[in-house]
């Protein structure tokens, strides 16, 4: 295969679109470990005489209907929607990723039952798992992580899979084998290290995705609850205030916007660096 | 390739997909530009927003309020009705007498009733009725506002006789609930879907999910309705319920689920918002099985760690009135207790340390169901409880979840819910059985009082009595009456301000202009 | 092929039967009894306990389980618990909001999508591209129910073009109906379209630079003749693979924007029946929700060997490699 030219040269660096990302995700990182130590307010203390107030030197970004502190809550709300998409994805990941590797490892039966097994939690739309989980036991951030870490299961099972098949079919694997290494050990020792440029661009993605999935889930009610703060926890309750302060609703839409799109941009970039072939349609992605 | 020779092919394919993309956009912007129906031209129909889908329609079997605040009086007629003010009428029963004893009631039946599929209403129809209601198999929801009745028999076509096992006074008022309406043997087992009643209007379709249409029904016995269509939209979202109201697509909406939105809409001379009552009494309930909640000094502590005003302006926007018992407080019975419970923090400290509990070393649950009231309410009294050292830990449910685990379970510490039925203060009879567990012989006994008193002053004196045992008892956090909030066209006239029960009663309903 | 399709359908068949294994054993477990919640606070233990008997939830789990799979089976359905009318009954009219919708929104977002990923890969690199990319990165990260709000905000209640939400049924006439699904198929369909374009210019870059592509062009060719003639084709094996995936997204767009703009869809009857307890009408619509998915993927499978000569020709071709 013959490669476009400006890919050759952008793996070089990140890129200024990449860099720009690396910008984004740090800095909503750093904000949400700042909001540990330090937000302009408390993010959950009410003072409901305040409530609604715009814009002003106190609060720079304005009231909610309790009186809190929106900037507060937006820097608190970072570290509940990262933390949730990173242990989410995390978890996902961590179940989803030796499974993968077991099947390309396998094969044969045990393949085939890994991926029926997707095929099963493939067939079942996040959200509606979300509902469920959330009728069983009750709302709340870790139901979200839940939810959202089912959903990633088989999308890192498949992905992994899918890039250790190629690996396998590599002739120092080949090698490998005939030294009379066993399945477990080359897939820890070969595959694994081989395939874990796409891993983490897969992840980039999915982090932007469990974002999205955990502010959907929340403004529908399903995800964090009260006291816990988050982005689509704030738009949840900001749709009654629509017409009131479309401010409150704006602000942590913009907020979500932002940190996908910077992530989404350096997962780009990381792919364009670490992994030149996820642009090429896989027959078992 | 040259540049050269590429650039133009490009340039061309460029252009032929930008007018592909063009077309695209003009389709999409055709379908945009699509004019919306303007709101019924003639003024004689009405869209009415609710907030809650009825399961089913038929208000004899079912608990939901929604399932009455489509079809009661507009559908369904009871024997009686009870009016915008909460005044029990006449209704498909003309008059009724009383035996000297209180235990017999006759009920004269109107002669000139029809059901909406064109068969006569009759005094069979009524015995089959209250039967259908207190038989074994019954699956209406309030069977015991049925209780005293022993038996129902028609003396004739147009004469019911309903004797009852002991006298009770509310007899003619508990008629008047939605539970209690008359329906046809015929049609009884499809009311679910397709009801069939007496009332003004009769059942057109049910879109479920969207909506449920009636036309006004032309046989009706009574005054014939201004309206002569009427549609109810059921839009659970409270953004989208104001959304709705300023687009024009609903006229009204008689019970508005975002408070916050009320001052915009009164700003607005396109709307009437009307601020009336309810019979919600709103309450923190408290699980007497739960130490340290069986000790009256640490409910009285908690009672006085909420703030009622903060918590109507907080949670309700500064609409609801603050109660001090479980009582309606427009009630002419209704006592203001509010002063034994005040908000008084440091008192409420005093109690808990008196009741030997270390500030912080209490966390009790507080199970919230879905409404705005329960969930931004819990929000506030947490916030309020952690100031005198008690940790309340918030549980939103829904309310499968609430009935299954608060109300029939018991598995809870604290709740916030508000109970809407009209002259519920006997739940506190039910002692054990009941949700929050509360006995107190001394109420059991007014209560029974109660039921064979028929003098009014005799029983507003009674249920003060109730009022302050309650209070004094700081059986729950008396919390505020829930208002009915409505915001409608300011062109409309003869919505309900008050809801006595939950009702739209559209019969009295018209445009001006 | 015919090995390769039995194989599909025999899996197809066992997800489903796990999925339909799975939702009822949840369903089961599930807190909430439905008949406390039809007939709420006031009622009396007897009375429930008639309800439950009328609904035959007072059978054994192990005969209701096989009913229902049985029922399925011969397309014997029960009714819904709260509405008690059939659930395909029950479903037909929610169908005929989502399916059309679901539908619009993806054809909305290939008709974007496709001519600007080619546009964008055309002009690689250009002014153009860079303004394809970055709006498409932009769409990818705006979530679709705020999206939904904002157009609410400005269609419906700003400039009053559109309704706010609900739907006025189709027999209200097309032009009402369409009107109220404008909006809500333009927020679900933003966030497809880029996501799309994205694939769609990558797939045509990737397919610009194939030794195909050369011989086609020495045949004498032109550019875009060449592009539409053999580029196209293959490059759509990646956009429709995406489009499987996406569809269980879609599915799941639609609850959330069903929600959005209160339209009585599929999405808003699973979210509503799963708050009622209705157990009935959940566990019909997960496996039928599954089934699609299933299908879909199914589709997609098939969808290579029609695109593509080699896998016509190999049979399974790639799928084991």
């Amino acid at each position: 295969m013959r490669e476009p030219p400006e890919r050759r040269d952008r793996r070089r660096g990140l890129g200024p679109a990449g860099w720009f990302g690396a910008a984004v995700a740090l800095a909503v990182l750093a904000t949400a470990a700042l909001s540990l130590v330090w937000t302009p307010h408390d993010p959950s203390v009410m003072a409901v005489a305040e409530k609604l107030r715009g814009p002003s030197a106190t609060h720079p970004l304005g009231t909610d209907h309790f009186g809190r502190d929106t900037l507060s809550q937006l820097m608190a709300g970072a570290r509940v929607s990262i933390a949730v998409s990173l242990i989410a994805v995390g978890l996902g990941a961590g179940l989803g990723v030796p499974l993968g590797l077991l099947a390309a490892a396998r094969r044969g039966w045990v393949d085939e039952a890994v991926m029926r097994f997707n095929d099963l939690a493939f067939a079942f739309p996040v959200l509606l798992t979300a509902v469920l989980i959330t009728a069983l036991l009750g709302p709340g951030a870790v139901n979200a992580i839940l939810a959202i870490a089912l959903f990633n299961i088989p999308v890192f099972a498949r992905v992994t899979r899918g890039a250790a098949l190629g690996i396998w079919t590599r002739p120092f694997i080949q090698a490998a084998r005939l030294a009379g290494r066993g399945r477990v050990r080359i897939s820890l020792d070969h595959v694994l290290p081989n395939i874990g440029g796409t891993l983490i661009v897969q992840g980039t993605i999915q982090v932007a995705l469990a974002i999205l999935a955990e502010a959907g889930l929340s403004y529908l009610g399903l995800g964090s609850q009260p006291p816990d703060i988050s982005w689509g926890r704030m738009l949840n309750e900001s749709q009654t205030f629509l017409f009131l302060a479309p401010r409150l609703a704006l602000l942590p839409g913009l907020a979500i916007v932002v940190t996908v799109l910077g992530l989404n941009l350096l997962g780009d970039a990381l792919r364009d660096r670490l992994d030149p072939r996820l642009g090429r349609p896989r027959e078992d992605a | 390739m040259s540049p050269t020779a590429s650039r133009p092919t490009a340039r061309n394919l460029g252009s032929a997909l930008v007018a592909l993309v063009v077309a695209a956009a003009c389709t999409v912007t055709a379908t945009l530009a699509d004019p919306r129906p303007a709101r019924a031209a003639p003024p004689d129909s009405i869209v009415l927003g609710m907030v809650l889908e009825p399961p089913h329609l038929d208000p004899t079997a079912g608990a939901a309020g929604a399932i009455d605040e489509v079809v009661y009086a507009n559908v369904f007629e009871g024997l009686t009705r009870i009016a915008h003010d909460g005044t029990v009428l006449p209704g498909l029963a003309q008059r009724w007498d009383v035996s000297d004893d209180g235990l017999v009631y006759t009920f004269h039946l109107r002669r000139d009733v029809l059901f909406h599929d064109g068969t006569a209403f009759t005094a069979d129809d009524a015995v089959f009725s209250l039967q259908r209601a207190i038989d074994t198999d019954s699956v209406n929801a309030q069977k015991g506002l049925f209780a005293a009745i022993d038996s129902a028999v028609a003396l004739d076509g147009y004469t019911l006789i309903v004797a009852l096992s002991h006298p009770q006074a509310l007899l003619p008022f508990n008629l008047g609930w939605g539970d209690a309406v008359m329906v046809a043997p015929e049609s009884a087992d499809t009311n679910r879907t397709a009801p069939v009643g007496t009332g003004p209007f009769r059942f057109v379709r049910w879109v479920q999910g969207d909506r449920v249409e009636l036309d006004a029904f032309p046989d009706y016995w009574g005054e014939a309705p201004a309206l002569k269509a009427a549609t109810v939209r059921f839009i659970p979202d409270p953004a989208a319920a104001v959304a709705g109201l300023m687009a024009g697509d609903v006229d009204a909406f008689p019970n508005m689920p975002a408070p916050e939105s009320l001052p915009a809409l009164e700003a607005d001379p396109r709307f009437t918002v009307s601020v009336g009552t309810t019979e919600g009494e709103t309450i923190l309930a408290m699980n007497h099985r739960r130490p340290p909640l069986d000790d009256i000094r640490v409910r009285r502590a908690i009672a006085h760690a909420i703030d009622r005003r903060a918590l109507i302006d907080g949670a309700m926007f500064g609409y609801g009135t603050p109660i001090g018992s479980h009582f309606a407080p427009h009630h002419p019975a209704a006592v203001d207790l509010t002063s034994l419970s005040a908000h008084d923090p440091e008192r409420a400290k005093a109690l808990l340390a008196e009741a030997g509990i270390a500030p912080g070393s209490l966390t009790l649950t507080l199970h919230l169901p879905p409404p705005s009231y329960a969930r931004r309410g819990g929000e506030i009294i947490a916030a309020q409880l952690a100031e005198v050292g008690i940790t309340a830990k918030v549980i939103p449910v829904e309310w499968a979840q609430w009935l299954d685990q608060v109300f029939r379970g018991h598995d809870y510490d604290l709740s916030i819910v508000s109970h809407t039925e009209p002259l519920d203060i006997d739940i506190y009879e039910r002692g054990d059985d009941y949700y929050f567990g509360y006995e107190n012989p001394d109420f059991e006994a007014v209560m029974a009082d109660l039921r064979v008193t028929t003098d009014t002053a005799a029983r507003a004196a009674l249920y003060g009595r109730a009022q302050r045992l309650l209070a004094e008892d700081a059986v729950n956090g008396f919390l505020f009456q829930l208002p009915k909030t409505g915001v409608w066209d300011a062109r409309l006239r003869g919505l309900w301000t008050n809801s006595p029960i939950q009702a739209n009663d559209l019969t009295g309903v018209s445009w001006t202009e | 092929m015919a090995w390769f399709l039995a194989r599909r359908a025999m899996a197809l068949a066992i997800t489903l039967l796990a999925a339909s294994l799975v939702v009822f054993c949840v369903l089961e477990v599930l807190p909430g009894d439905p008949a406390l919640l039809i007939l709420g606070t006031g009622a009396r233990e007897d009375t429930l306990a008639a309800l439950r008997a009328s609904m035959g939830l007072d059978r054994p789990a192990w005969e209701r389980y096989l009913d229902w799979v049985g029922g399925l089976m011969t397309g014997h359905l029960a009714n819904s618990l709260t509405y008690d009318v059939p659930v395909l009954a029950l479903l037909a009219p929610r169908l005929a909001v989502s399916g059309p919708l679901a539908l619009m929104a993806l054809t909305l977002a290939v008709a974007l999508a496709v001519p600007l990923g080619v546009l964008a890969a055309a002009r690689r690199g250009r002014a153009t591209d860079t303004a394809v990319m970055g709006l498409s990165q932009l769409g990818v990260a705006v979530p679709n129910f705020w999206l939904g709000l904002l157009l609410v905000l400005v269609f419906a209640v700003g400039l009053r073009w559109l309704p706010a939400g609900g739907f006025p049924g189709w027999e209200a006439g097309a032009g009402p109906a369409l009107a109220a699904l404008a909006l809500p198929t333009v927020a679900l369909a933003l966030p497809q379209a880029a996501i799309l374009a994205r694939v769609t210019r990558s797939a045509v870059l990737e397919v610009l630079g194939e030794d195909y592509m050369r011989t086609a062009r020495a045949k004498g060719l032109s550019h875009a003749e060449a592009l539409w003639r053999h580029g196209l084709r293959n490059a759509l094996i990646p956009v429709v693979t995406i489009m499987g995936l996406q569809f269980s997204f879609l599915l799941a767009g639609t609850i959330i924007i069903e929600t959005v703009f209160t339209l009585p869809g599929v999405g808003r009857l699973i979210v509503q029946a799963i708050g009622q307890r209705d157990l009935v009408v959940v566990r019909d619509l997960v496996v039928l929700l599954a089934a699609t998915v299933g299908v879909v993927n199914f589709l997609v499978d098939l969808s290579y060997a029609v695109l593509d000569p080699r896998l016509r020709q190999g049979g399974a071709g790639g799928r084991d490699a």
